[in-house]
Protein backbone atom coordinates (compact mmCIF):
# COMPACT_ATOMS: atom_id res chain seq x y z
CA UNK A 1 0.00 0.00 0.00
CA UNK A 2 2.63 2.13 0.90
CA UNK A 3 4.77 0.89 -2.58
CA UNK A 4 5.46 4.11 -3.97
CA UNK A 5 3.62 3.99 -7.53
CA UNK A 6 6.86 5.17 -9.74
CA UNK A 7 7.99 1.54 -9.79
CA UNK A 8 5.49 0.10 -11.99
CA UNK A 9 5.51 3.39 -13.92
CA UNK A 10 8.57 2.32 -16.93
CA UNK A 11 6.72 -0.54 -17.91
CA UNK A 12 3.73 1.55 -18.72
CA UNK A 13 5.37 4.17 -20.14
CA UNK A 14 6.69 5.36 -23.42
CA UNK A 15 11.14 5.20 -23.03
CA UNK A 16 11.55 9.65 -23.02
CA UNK A 17 12.90 8.83 -26.77
CA UNK A 18 9.41 7.60 -28.02
CA UNK A 19 7.44 10.36 -25.94
CA UNK A 20 9.67 13.01 -27.63
CA UNK A 21 8.73 11.78 -30.95
CA UNK A 22 5.65 11.94 -29.95
CA UNK A 23 5.88 15.34 -29.16
CA UNK A 24 7.76 15.68 -32.46
CA UNK A 25 4.92 14.17 -34.21
CA UNK A 26 2.13 16.28 -32.71
CA UNK A 27 3.84 19.47 -33.71
CA UNK A 28 4.46 17.95 -37.33
CA UNK A 29 0.47 17.16 -37.64
CA UNK A 30 -0.52 20.58 -36.05
CA UNK A 31 1.90 22.30 -38.73
CA UNK A 32 0.66 20.66 -41.37
CA UNK A 33 -2.78 21.72 -40.45
CA UNK A 34 -1.75 25.12 -40.99
CA UNK A 35 -0.65 24.86 -44.64
CA UNK A 36 -3.77 25.56 -46.22
CA UNK A 37 -4.00 28.94 -44.67
CA UNK A 38 -0.29 29.27 -45.09
CA UNK A 39 -0.65 28.46 -48.68
CA UNK A 40 -3.51 30.32 -49.96
CA UNK A 41 -1.45 33.65 -47.87
CA UNK A 42 1.38 32.59 -50.16
CA UNK A 43 -0.18 32.37 -53.59
CA UNK A 44 -1.87 36.26 -52.55
CA UNK A 45 1.55 37.28 -51.83
CA UNK A 46 3.07 35.65 -54.62
CA UNK A 47 0.87 36.98 -56.90
CA UNK A 48 0.69 40.36 -55.16
CA UNK A 49 5.06 40.58 -55.14
CA UNK A 50 5.22 39.80 -58.35
CA UNK A 51 2.44 42.00 -60.58
CA UNK A 52 3.44 45.01 -58.13
CA UNK A 53 5.54 46.90 -60.93
CA UNK A 54 2.38 46.43 -63.27
CA UNK A 55 0.55 48.55 -60.28
CA UNK A 56 3.13 50.92 -59.55
CA UNK A 57 3.67 51.58 -63.40
CA UNK A 58 0.53 51.20 -65.57
CA UNK A 59 -2.15 51.39 -62.30
CA UNK A 60 -4.83 48.70 -61.09
CA UNK A 61 -7.90 50.72 -62.03
CA UNK A 62 -6.24 51.60 -65.52
CA UNK A 63 -5.99 48.20 -66.41
CA UNK A 64 -9.50 46.73 -64.93
CA UNK A 65 -10.83 49.46 -66.66
CA UNK A 66 -8.92 49.34 -70.09
CA UNK A 67 -10.27 48.94 -73.09
CA UNK A 68 -7.35 48.06 -75.44
CA UNK A 69 -4.77 44.98 -74.89
CA UNK A 70 -2.15 45.48 -76.94
CA UNK A 71 0.47 43.76 -74.77
CA UNK A 72 3.04 43.40 -77.27
CA UNK A 73 2.76 46.93 -79.51
CA UNK A 74 5.48 49.72 -78.88
CA UNK A 75 3.35 51.51 -76.54
CA UNK A 76 1.77 48.46 -75.24
CA UNK A 77 -1.73 48.29 -73.76
CA UNK A 78 -3.11 46.88 -70.72
CA UNK A 79 -6.61 46.75 -70.34
CA UNK A 80 -8.78 43.86 -69.17
CA UNK A 81 -11.32 44.89 -70.58
CA UNK A 82 -11.71 43.04 -73.18
CA UNK A 83 -10.86 39.52 -71.18
CA UNK A 84 -13.51 40.64 -68.40
CA UNK A 85 -15.98 40.69 -70.85
CA UNK A 86 -14.93 37.62 -72.67
CA UNK A 87 -15.20 35.90 -69.12
CA UNK A 88 -18.52 37.05 -68.36
CA UNK A 89 -19.92 35.82 -71.55
CA UNK A 90 -18.70 32.33 -71.54
CA UNK A 91 -19.87 32.81 -67.50
CA UNK A 92 -23.29 33.67 -68.59
CA UNK A 93 -23.74 31.08 -71.73
CA UNK A 94 -21.94 28.54 -69.11
CA UNK A 95 -24.41 29.67 -66.28
CA UNK A 96 -27.25 29.53 -68.70
CA UNK A 97 -26.71 25.63 -69.14
CA UNK A 98 -25.82 24.47 -65.88
CA UNK A 99 -28.15 25.99 -63.87
CA UNK A 100 -31.52 24.84 -64.57
CA UNK A 101 -29.88 21.37 -66.18
CA UNK A 102 -27.74 20.95 -62.77
CA UNK A 103 -30.67 22.02 -60.18
CA UNK A 104 -33.03 20.06 -62.18
CA UNK A 105 -31.33 16.77 -61.93
CA UNK A 106 -30.05 17.56 -58.26
CA UNK A 107 -33.78 17.53 -57.46
CA UNK A 108 -34.51 14.62 -59.54
CA UNK A 109 -32.17 12.29 -58.44
CA UNK A 110 -32.78 13.53 -54.60
CA UNK A 111 -36.72 13.91 -54.65
CA UNK A 112 -37.65 11.04 -57.59
CA UNK A 113 -35.10 8.71 -58.49
CA UNK A 114 -34.87 5.46 -56.17
CA UNK A 115 -31.43 4.87 -54.60
CA UNK A 116 -30.41 2.25 -57.08
CA UNK A 117 -30.33 5.20 -60.27
CA UNK A 118 -29.34 7.43 -57.85
CA UNK A 119 -26.17 5.89 -56.79
CA UNK A 120 -25.24 4.76 -60.46
CA UNK A 121 -26.19 8.42 -61.75
CA UNK A 122 -23.51 10.20 -59.21
CA UNK A 123 -20.73 8.01 -59.89
CA UNK A 124 -21.37 8.90 -63.17
CA UNK A 125 -21.43 12.36 -62.83
CA UNK A 126 -18.29 11.58 -61.08
CA UNK A 127 -16.37 10.10 -63.60
CA UNK A 128 -17.40 12.86 -65.66
CA UNK A 129 -15.51 15.63 -63.48
CA UNK A 130 -13.00 13.17 -63.63
CA UNK A 131 -12.29 13.88 -67.46
CA UNK A 132 -9.63 16.10 -68.09
CA UNK A 133 -10.43 19.82 -69.12
CA UNK A 134 -8.01 19.37 -71.99
CA UNK A 135 -10.05 16.24 -73.95
CA UNK A 136 -13.18 18.34 -72.90
CA UNK A 137 -11.64 21.27 -75.24
CA UNK A 138 -10.47 18.46 -77.79
CA UNK A 139 -14.36 17.37 -77.97
CA UNK A 140 -15.18 21.35 -78.39
CA UNK A 141 -12.56 21.81 -81.06
CA UNK A 142 -14.06 18.73 -83.11
CA UNK A 143 -18.03 18.92 -82.28
CA UNK A 144 -18.70 21.67 -80.45
CA UNK A 145 -17.15 24.61 -82.62
CA UNK A 146 -18.46 23.06 -86.39
CA UNK A 147 -21.77 22.65 -84.71
CA UNK A 148 -22.21 26.36 -83.46
CA UNK A 149 -20.42 27.46 -86.62
CA UNK A 150 -23.15 26.19 -88.71
CA UNK A 151 -26.14 26.35 -86.75
CA UNK A 152 -25.44 29.88 -85.62
CA UNK A 153 -24.19 30.83 -89.43
CA UNK A 154 -21.01 32.37 -88.10
CA UNK A 155 -17.92 32.94 -89.83
CA UNK A 156 -16.13 30.83 -87.38
CA UNK A 157 -17.16 28.68 -84.01
CA UNK A 158 -14.51 29.36 -82.03
CA UNK A 159 -16.58 32.14 -79.69
CA UNK A 160 -17.71 32.46 -76.54
CA UNK A 161 -20.63 30.44 -76.97
CA UNK A 162 -18.77 27.67 -77.99
CA UNK A 163 -16.56 28.05 -74.73
CA UNK A 164 -19.48 29.02 -72.70
CA UNK A 165 -21.86 25.70 -73.43
CA UNK A 166 -18.45 23.25 -72.75
CA UNK A 167 -17.83 25.08 -69.49
CA UNK A 168 -21.48 24.83 -68.60
CA UNK A 169 -21.30 20.78 -68.96
CA UNK A 170 -17.88 20.82 -67.15
CA UNK A 171 -19.90 22.82 -64.17
CA UNK A 172 -22.59 20.47 -64.02
CA UNK A 173 -20.86 17.81 -62.02
CA UNK A 174 -19.84 20.84 -58.94
CA UNK A 175 -23.74 22.17 -59.45
CA UNK A 176 -25.43 19.03 -59.60
CA UNK A 177 -23.08 17.19 -56.49
CA UNK A 178 -23.43 20.17 -54.14
CA UNK A 179 -27.15 21.11 -54.72
CA UNK A 180 -27.93 17.39 -54.16
CA UNK A 181 -25.91 17.31 -50.84
CA UNK A 182 -28.31 20.36 -49.80
CA UNK A 183 -31.32 18.63 -50.98
CA UNK A 184 -30.33 15.70 -49.24
CA UNK A 185 -29.72 17.41 -46.07
CA UNK A 186 -33.22 18.89 -45.38
CA UNK A 187 -34.82 16.64 -42.91
CA UNK A 188 -37.42 13.87 -43.68
CA UNK A 189 -39.80 14.83 -41.39
CA UNK A 190 -40.50 18.14 -43.27
CA UNK A 191 -41.11 16.13 -46.56
CA UNK A 192 -43.44 13.59 -44.36
CA UNK A 193 -45.08 16.64 -42.93
CA UNK A 194 -45.96 18.20 -46.39
CA UNK A 195 -47.00 14.91 -47.20
CA UNK A 196 -48.94 13.85 -44.47
CA UNK A 197 -51.13 16.92 -45.10
CA UNK A 198 -52.16 15.67 -49.13
CA UNK A 199 -49.61 17.70 -51.22
CA UNK A 200 -48.57 15.12 -53.95
CA UNK A 201 -44.43 14.74 -54.30
CA UNK A 202 -44.11 17.95 -56.08
CA UNK A 203 -45.53 20.05 -54.76
CA UNK A 204 -43.84 19.03 -51.42
CA UNK A 205 -40.58 19.65 -53.61
CA UNK A 206 -41.29 23.16 -54.84
CA UNK A 207 -42.99 24.03 -51.66
CA UNK A 208 -40.95 22.32 -48.78
CA UNK A 209 -37.69 20.79 -49.73
CA UNK A 210 -36.71 23.51 -52.47
CA UNK A 211 -36.89 26.45 -50.08
CA UNK A 212 -35.63 24.46 -47.48
CA UNK A 213 -32.53 23.51 -49.50
CA UNK A 214 -32.47 27.15 -51.61
CA UNK A 215 -29.20 28.03 -49.73
CA UNK A 216 -27.17 25.27 -50.42
CA UNK A 217 -28.74 25.19 -53.88
CA UNK A 218 -27.51 28.89 -54.20
CA UNK A 219 -24.48 28.02 -53.23
CA UNK A 220 -24.20 25.38 -55.25
CA UNK A 221 -24.53 28.09 -58.54
CA UNK A 222 -21.76 29.99 -57.04
CA UNK A 223 -19.39 27.59 -57.18
CA UNK A 224 -20.34 26.70 -60.70
CA UNK A 225 -20.01 30.42 -61.27
CA UNK A 226 -16.75 30.18 -59.49
CA UNK A 227 -15.59 27.29 -61.94
CA UNK A 228 -16.44 28.65 -65.06
CA UNK A 229 -15.20 32.15 -64.38
CA UNK A 230 -11.53 29.91 -64.00
CA UNK A 231 -11.70 27.46 -66.23
CA UNK A 232 -8.71 27.82 -68.28
CA UNK A 233 -8.02 24.97 -71.15
CA UNK A 234 -11.74 24.88 -72.33
CA UNK A 235 -11.96 28.65 -72.89
CA UNK A 236 -7.94 28.69 -74.35
CA UNK A 237 -8.83 26.32 -77.22
CA UNK A 238 -12.63 26.96 -77.65
CA UNK A 239 -13.29 30.78 -77.21
CA UNK A 240 -11.05 32.45 -79.96
CA UNK A 241 -8.63 34.53 -78.05
CA UNK A 242 -9.49 37.66 -80.14
CA UNK A 243 -8.21 41.49 -78.94
CA UNK A 244 -11.87 42.92 -79.35
CA UNK A 245 -14.38 43.90 -76.49
CA UNK A 246 -17.22 40.83 -77.82
CA UNK A 247 -20.12 42.36 -78.10
CA UNK A 248 -22.73 39.55 -78.36
CA UNK A 249 -21.30 35.73 -76.74
CA UNK A 250 -21.52 35.03 -80.54
CA UNK A 251 -17.81 36.49 -80.98
CA UNK A 252 -14.56 35.01 -80.56
CA UNK A 253 -13.40 36.27 -77.12
CA UNK A 254 -10.72 35.93 -74.31
CA UNK A 255 -11.11 35.37 -71.27
CA UNK A 256 -8.67 36.13 -67.98
CA UNK A 257 -7.45 32.49 -67.99
CA UNK A 258 -6.83 32.10 -71.17
CA UNK A 259 -4.91 35.24 -71.78
CA UNK A 260 -2.38 33.90 -68.67
CA UNK A 261 -2.63 31.17 -70.31
CA UNK A 262 -2.22 31.92 -73.86
CA UNK A 263 0.64 34.51 -73.16
CA UNK A 264 2.65 33.34 -70.00
CA UNK A 265 5.17 31.37 -71.80
CA UNK A 266 5.87 34.12 -74.64
CA UNK A 267 6.82 36.87 -72.15
CA UNK A 268 9.87 38.03 -70.97
CA UNK A 269 10.32 36.62 -66.89
CA UNK A 270 10.55 39.82 -64.92
CA UNK A 271 8.98 42.67 -67.73
CA UNK A 272 6.09 44.52 -67.61
CA UNK A 273 3.56 42.34 -69.77
CA UNK A 274 4.75 39.51 -67.35
CA UNK A 275 3.57 41.44 -64.44
CA UNK A 276 0.70 42.42 -65.87
CA UNK A 277 -0.20 38.97 -66.20
CA UNK A 278 0.40 38.51 -63.35
CA UNK A 279 -1.84 41.46 -62.19
CA UNK A 280 -4.59 39.70 -63.94
CA UNK A 281 -4.22 36.58 -62.11
CA UNK A 282 -4.59 38.31 -58.52
CA UNK A 283 -7.97 40.14 -60.17
CA UNK A 284 -9.08 36.35 -60.88
CA UNK A 285 -7.77 35.25 -57.79
CA UNK A 286 -9.51 37.73 -55.73
CA UNK A 287 -12.84 37.17 -57.93
CA UNK A 288 -13.03 33.77 -57.02
CA UNK A 289 -12.11 34.17 -53.39
CA UNK A 290 -14.81 35.93 -52.74
CA UNK A 291 -17.46 33.91 -54.83
CA UNK A 292 -16.12 31.17 -53.03
CA UNK A 293 -15.75 32.35 -49.30
CA UNK A 294 -19.66 33.90 -49.98
CA UNK A 295 -20.91 30.13 -51.16
CA UNK A 296 -18.59 28.60 -48.35
CA UNK A 297 -20.39 30.80 -45.68
CA UNK A 298 -24.09 30.17 -47.05
CA UNK A 299 -23.47 26.18 -47.18
CA UNK A 300 -21.87 26.65 -43.32
CA UNK A 301 -24.77 28.36 -42.43
CA UNK A 302 -27.19 25.82 -43.97
CA UNK A 303 -25.23 23.01 -42.49
CA UNK A 304 -25.96 24.49 -39.27
CA UNK A 305 -29.18 24.90 -39.89
CA UNK A 306 -30.11 21.15 -40.25
CA UNK A 307 -27.86 20.30 -37.14
CA UNK A 308 -29.20 18.40 -34.47
CA UNK B 1 -61.42 16.45 -57.93
CA UNK B 2 -60.31 18.83 -60.67
CA UNK B 3 -57.78 20.12 -58.28
CA UNK B 4 -56.46 16.64 -57.25
CA UNK B 5 -56.12 15.93 -61.20
CA UNK B 6 -54.38 19.15 -62.23
CA UNK B 7 -51.84 18.43 -59.19
CA UNK B 8 -51.05 14.77 -60.70
CA UNK B 9 -50.69 16.51 -64.04
CA UNK B 10 -48.63 19.00 -62.65
CA UNK B 11 -46.77 15.62 -61.11
CA UNK B 12 -46.08 14.05 -64.05
CA UNK B 13 -45.09 17.34 -66.10
CA UNK B 14 -42.14 18.11 -63.30
CA UNK B 15 -41.08 14.51 -63.20
CA UNK B 16 -40.96 14.21 -66.69
CA UNK B 17 -39.00 17.32 -67.04
CA UNK B 18 -36.61 16.95 -64.57
CA UNK B 19 -36.07 13.31 -65.50
CA UNK B 20 -35.22 15.06 -69.25
CA UNK B 21 -32.68 17.27 -67.45
CA UNK B 22 -30.81 14.32 -65.72
CA UNK B 23 -30.78 12.27 -68.76
CA UNK B 24 -29.32 15.27 -70.55
CA UNK B 25 -26.40 15.31 -67.83
CA UNK B 26 -25.95 11.59 -67.68
CA UNK B 27 -25.94 11.56 -72.17
CA UNK B 28 -23.47 14.36 -71.73
CA UNK B 29 -21.46 12.69 -69.50
CA UNK B 30 -21.77 9.06 -71.61
CA UNK B 31 -21.49 10.48 -74.47
CA UNK B 32 -18.06 12.39 -73.98
CA UNK B 33 -16.70 9.16 -72.91
CA UNK B 34 -17.89 6.75 -75.73
CA UNK B 35 -16.81 9.62 -78.31
CA UNK B 36 -13.43 9.71 -77.12
CA UNK B 37 -13.40 5.93 -76.99
CA UNK B 38 -14.76 5.47 -80.44
CA UNK B 39 -12.14 8.37 -82.15
CA UNK B 40 -9.19 6.88 -79.86
CA UNK B 41 -9.51 3.33 -78.85
CA UNK B 42 -8.34 2.06 -82.37
CA UNK B 43 -5.51 3.86 -82.62
CA UNK B 44 -3.96 2.61 -79.37
CA UNK B 45 -2.03 -0.50 -80.39
CA UNK B 46 1.12 -2.05 -78.33
CA UNK B 47 3.67 0.41 -80.88
CA UNK B 48 1.51 3.38 -79.68
CA UNK B 49 2.56 2.79 -75.78
CA UNK B 50 6.02 1.64 -76.29
CA UNK B 51 7.62 3.88 -78.97
CA UNK B 52 8.88 7.52 -79.30
CA UNK B 53 6.88 9.84 -81.65
CA UNK B 54 8.33 10.24 -85.13
CA UNK B 55 8.22 12.84 -87.24
CA UNK B 56 7.37 15.57 -85.58
CA UNK B 57 4.73 13.60 -83.36
CA UNK B 58 2.83 12.79 -86.76
CA UNK B 59 3.92 9.24 -86.37
CA UNK B 60 5.09 6.51 -83.68
CA UNK B 61 3.98 5.90 -80.30
CA UNK B 62 3.75 8.33 -76.91
CA UNK B 63 5.69 6.14 -74.18
CA UNK B 64 8.08 9.49 -73.07
CA UNK B 65 5.04 11.47 -72.79
CA UNK B 66 3.16 8.42 -70.66
CA UNK B 67 6.57 8.34 -68.35
CA UNK B 68 6.70 11.90 -68.16
CA UNK B 69 2.74 12.05 -66.68
CA UNK B 70 4.00 9.08 -64.06
CA UNK B 71 6.97 10.73 -63.24
CA UNK B 72 4.75 13.89 -62.41
CA UNK B 73 2.31 12.18 -60.58
CA UNK B 74 3.96 10.11 -58.27
CA UNK B 75 6.51 13.15 -57.21
CA UNK B 76 2.88 15.40 -56.93
CA UNK B 77 1.73 12.48 -54.74
CA UNK B 78 5.30 12.08 -52.45
CA UNK B 79 4.56 16.02 -51.64
CA UNK B 80 1.06 15.90 -51.33
CA UNK B 81 0.28 12.70 -49.48
CA UNK B 82 2.37 13.61 -46.33
CA UNK B 83 1.06 16.94 -46.01
CA UNK B 84 -2.37 16.14 -46.68
CA UNK B 85 -2.77 13.12 -45.00
CA UNK B 86 -1.60 15.01 -41.52
CA UNK B 87 -3.51 18.09 -41.96
CA UNK B 88 -6.54 15.73 -42.34
CA UNK B 89 -5.29 13.63 -39.50
CA UNK B 90 -5.07 17.23 -37.32
CA UNK B 91 -8.43 19.02 -38.53
CA UNK B 92 -10.34 15.35 -37.39
CA UNK B 93 -8.09 14.42 -33.81
CA UNK B 94 -6.59 17.50 -32.87
CA UNK B 95 -8.43 20.86 -33.92
CA UNK B 96 -10.06 22.23 -31.28
CA UNK B 97 -13.61 23.79 -32.29
CA UNK B 98 -12.52 27.64 -32.32
CA UNK B 99 -12.70 30.17 -34.98
CA UNK B 100 -8.83 29.59 -36.16
CA UNK B 101 -9.96 26.17 -36.93
CA UNK B 102 -13.45 27.36 -39.20
CA UNK B 103 -11.14 29.56 -40.83
CA UNK B 104 -8.74 26.73 -41.52
CA UNK B 105 -11.78 24.68 -43.05
CA UNK B 106 -12.83 27.96 -44.99
CA UNK B 107 -9.49 28.34 -45.95
CA UNK B 108 -9.01 24.67 -47.59
CA UNK B 109 -12.74 24.73 -49.15
CA UNK B 110 -11.39 28.11 -51.12
CA UNK B 111 -8.17 26.29 -51.63
CA UNK B 112 -10.39 23.96 -54.13
CA UNK B 113 -11.91 26.66 -55.86
CA UNK B 114 -8.90 28.41 -56.97
CA UNK B 115 -8.53 28.40 -60.54
CA UNK B 116 -5.60 26.07 -61.71
CA UNK B 117 -4.02 28.79 -63.91
CA UNK B 118 -3.45 30.88 -60.64
CA UNK B 119 -1.90 27.83 -59.29
CA UNK B 120 0.47 27.76 -62.54
CA UNK B 121 1.43 31.49 -61.52
CA UNK B 122 1.78 30.89 -58.26
CA UNK B 123 4.22 27.92 -59.35
CA UNK B 124 6.28 30.07 -61.27
CA UNK B 125 6.90 32.90 -59.08
CA UNK B 126 7.57 30.65 -56.06
CA UNK B 127 9.07 27.31 -57.65
CA UNK B 128 10.44 27.72 -61.07
CA UNK B 129 11.89 31.22 -60.43
CA UNK B 130 11.98 32.02 -56.17
CA UNK B 131 13.35 28.60 -55.43
CA UNK B 132 15.14 27.90 -58.57
CA UNK B 133 13.76 24.56 -59.62
CA UNK B 134 13.19 26.18 -63.87
CA UNK B 135 10.79 24.07 -65.58
CA UNK B 136 11.21 20.83 -64.03
CA UNK B 137 9.03 17.82 -62.77
CA UNK B 138 9.96 19.07 -59.32
CA UNK B 139 8.48 22.48 -59.76
CA UNK B 140 5.16 20.95 -61.62
CA UNK B 141 4.92 18.32 -59.06
CA UNK B 142 5.04 21.08 -56.17
CA UNK B 143 2.75 22.90 -58.51
CA UNK B 144 0.05 20.06 -58.89
CA UNK B 145 0.46 19.44 -55.12
CA UNK B 146 -0.53 22.80 -54.02
CA UNK B 147 -3.84 21.83 -55.87
CA UNK B 148 -4.56 18.77 -55.15
CA UNK B 149 -4.11 19.23 -50.90
CA UNK B 150 -7.57 20.13 -50.55
CA UNK B 151 -8.73 17.42 -51.74
CA UNK B 152 -6.57 14.87 -50.09
CA UNK B 153 -7.37 16.79 -46.93
CA UNK B 154 -11.01 16.39 -47.03
CA UNK B 155 -10.90 12.93 -48.07
CA UNK B 156 -8.56 12.22 -45.08
CA UNK B 157 -11.12 13.77 -42.71
CA UNK B 158 -13.94 12.19 -43.85
CA UNK B 159 -12.41 9.04 -43.82
CA UNK B 160 -10.98 9.48 -40.25
CA UNK B 161 -14.39 10.98 -39.24
CA UNK B 162 -16.46 7.44 -40.11
CA UNK B 163 -14.65 5.61 -37.95
CA UNK B 164 -16.75 5.36 -34.29
CA UNK B 165 -15.48 7.34 -31.40
CA UNK B 166 -16.03 4.08 -29.55
CA UNK B 167 -12.91 2.93 -31.04
CA UNK B 168 -10.63 5.58 -30.20
CA UNK B 169 -11.77 5.41 -26.47
CA UNK B 170 -11.51 1.75 -26.52
CA UNK B 171 -7.21 2.34 -27.58
CA UNK B 172 -7.25 4.81 -25.22
CA UNK B 173 -8.93 3.42 -22.28
CA UNK B 174 -5.92 0.34 -22.95
CA UNK B 175 -3.59 3.11 -21.98
CA UNK B 176 -2.29 3.86 -25.70
CA UNK B 177 -1.40 7.70 -26.24
CA UNK B 178 -3.11 9.74 -28.45
CA UNK B 179 -0.35 8.84 -31.60
CA UNK B 180 -0.40 5.25 -30.77
CA UNK B 181 -4.28 5.60 -31.10
CA UNK B 182 -4.10 7.09 -34.50
CA UNK B 183 -1.29 5.09 -35.91
CA UNK B 184 -2.24 1.62 -34.86
CA UNK B 185 -6.01 2.20 -34.55
CA UNK B 186 -7.51 4.47 -37.01
CA UNK B 187 -5.26 4.72 -39.90
CA UNK B 188 -5.65 1.08 -40.33
CA UNK B 189 -8.94 1.30 -40.58
CA UNK B 190 -9.19 4.59 -42.14
CA UNK B 191 -6.57 3.83 -44.60
CA UNK B 192 -8.66 3.00 -47.46
CA UNK B 193 -10.75 5.32 -47.55
CA UNK B 194 -7.91 8.11 -47.48
CA UNK B 195 -6.42 6.38 -50.06
CA UNK B 196 -9.47 6.18 -52.58
CA UNK B 197 -9.89 9.95 -52.04
CA UNK B 198 -5.97 10.02 -52.32
CA UNK B 199 -5.67 8.78 -55.69
CA UNK B 200 -8.99 10.71 -56.94
CA UNK B 201 -7.39 14.18 -56.38
CA UNK B 202 -4.07 12.82 -57.61
CA UNK B 203 -5.90 11.64 -61.00
CA UNK B 204 -7.74 14.72 -61.38
CA UNK B 205 -3.68 16.17 -61.17
CA UNK B 206 -2.30 13.80 -63.87
CA UNK B 207 -4.89 15.44 -66.07
CA UNK B 208 -4.50 19.33 -65.45
CA UNK B 209 -2.39 21.08 -68.12
CA UNK B 210 -2.78 24.87 -66.19
CA UNK B 211 -0.66 24.18 -63.49
CA UNK B 212 2.13 22.38 -65.70
CA UNK B 213 2.20 24.87 -68.63
CA UNK B 214 4.80 27.01 -67.15
CA UNK B 215 6.04 24.90 -64.37
CA UNK B 216 7.18 21.46 -66.25
CA UNK B 217 6.58 21.08 -69.29
CA UNK B 218 7.88 20.66 -72.45
CA UNK B 219 6.37 19.71 -75.92
CA UNK B 220 9.67 17.82 -76.96
CA UNK B 221 11.62 16.44 -74.34
CA UNK B 222 13.66 13.76 -73.42
CA UNK B 223 12.57 11.07 -70.96
CA UNK B 224 13.81 12.88 -67.73
CA UNK B 225 16.76 11.80 -66.28
CA UNK B 226 15.77 13.47 -62.70
CA UNK B 227 13.58 15.52 -61.00
CA UNK B 228 15.24 18.75 -62.29
CA UNK B 229 15.00 17.81 -65.82
CA UNK B 230 11.82 19.37 -68.01
CA UNK B 231 9.57 16.57 -68.96
CA UNK B 232 6.96 15.85 -71.63
CA UNK B 233 3.02 15.34 -70.42
CA UNK B 234 -0.26 13.83 -71.82
CA UNK B 235 -2.45 16.58 -71.17
CA UNK B 236 0.16 19.25 -72.85
CA UNK B 237 1.40 16.87 -75.45
CA UNK B 238 -2.47 16.76 -76.08
CA UNK B 239 -3.02 20.44 -76.21
CA UNK B 240 -0.82 21.76 -78.17
CA UNK B 241 -1.43 18.60 -80.86
CA UNK B 242 -5.29 19.74 -80.95
CA UNK B 243 -4.45 23.12 -81.25
CA UNK B 244 -0.91 24.21 -82.97
CA UNK B 245 0.60 21.47 -84.65
CA UNK B 246 0.71 22.38 -88.32
CA UNK B 247 -0.24 19.32 -89.63
CA UNK B 248 -2.32 17.38 -86.95
CA UNK B 249 -2.30 13.35 -86.97
CA UNK B 250 -5.68 12.15 -85.81
CA UNK B 251 -4.45 9.12 -84.62
CA UNK B 252 -1.84 10.92 -81.93
CA UNK B 253 -4.42 13.41 -80.91
CA UNK B 254 -7.27 10.78 -80.31
CA UNK B 255 -4.93 8.14 -78.99
CA UNK B 256 -3.43 10.17 -76.68
CA UNK B 257 -6.62 11.78 -75.46
CA UNK B 258 -8.19 7.98 -74.66
CA UNK B 259 -4.51 6.77 -73.31
CA UNK B 260 -4.89 9.74 -70.72
CA UNK B 261 -8.44 9.09 -70.23
CA UNK B 262 -8.26 5.41 -70.24
CA UNK B 263 -5.52 5.93 -67.31
CA UNK B 264 -7.36 7.86 -65.47
CA UNK B 265 -10.62 5.79 -65.20
CA UNK B 266 -9.06 2.57 -65.01
CA UNK B 267 -7.07 3.55 -61.77
CA UNK B 268 -10.50 5.04 -60.29
CA UNK B 269 -12.30 1.52 -60.98
CA UNK B 270 -9.53 0.13 -59.48
CA UNK B 271 -9.55 1.88 -56.53
CA UNK B 272 -12.98 2.17 -56.35
CA UNK B 273 -13.17 -2.07 -56.68
CA UNK B 274 -10.56 -2.33 -53.95
CA UNK B 275 -12.26 -0.05 -51.80
CA UNK B 276 -15.23 -2.17 -51.46
CA UNK B 277 -13.47 -5.27 -50.86
CA UNK B 278 -11.73 -3.79 -47.93
CA UNK B 279 -15.23 -1.96 -46.81
CA UNK B 280 -16.27 -5.41 -46.45
CA UNK B 281 -13.30 -6.62 -44.69
CA UNK B 282 -14.57 -4.58 -41.63
CA UNK B 283 -18.19 -4.10 -40.06
CA UNK B 284 -19.43 -2.83 -36.61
Amino acid sequence: MSEPRNTTRPSIGRPGISRAAEGLAKTIIIISGWTAIALLGAIAAYLFIESRSAISEVGLWSMISGELWYPTSKTAQYGFLPSETGTLWVAIVALMLCVPVGVASAVYISEFADKRIKDVYKSVIEFMAGIPSVVLGLIGLSLLAPWVRTTFGLDTGLTAFAAGLMVGVMCLPTIISIAEDALHAVPSELRMGSLALGNTRWQTTYRVTIPAASSGIFAAIMLGMGRAIGETMVVLMLAGNSGIIPNTPFLPARTLPGTIAGELGEVVRGGQHYSVLFAMGLVLFMVTFVINLAADSVLERQRRRWRR
Amino acid sequence: MSRSSRARKAEALAKTLLGMAALLALSAALGFIGYIFYRGAGYVDWAFLTQAPRKFMTEGGIYPVIVGTVYLTVWTALFALPVGIMAGIYLSEYAPRTVTTRIMRLAIANMAGVPSIVYGLFGVALFVIQMGFNRSIVAGALTLACMTLPVIITSTEEALRQIPTDLRHASLALGATKLRTIRKVILPVAGPGIITGSILGLSRAAGETAPILFTAVAFFAPIASGPLDETMALPYHLYIMATQSTKPAPNMVWGTAFVLVAGISMLNVVVAIWRSAQRRKIRW
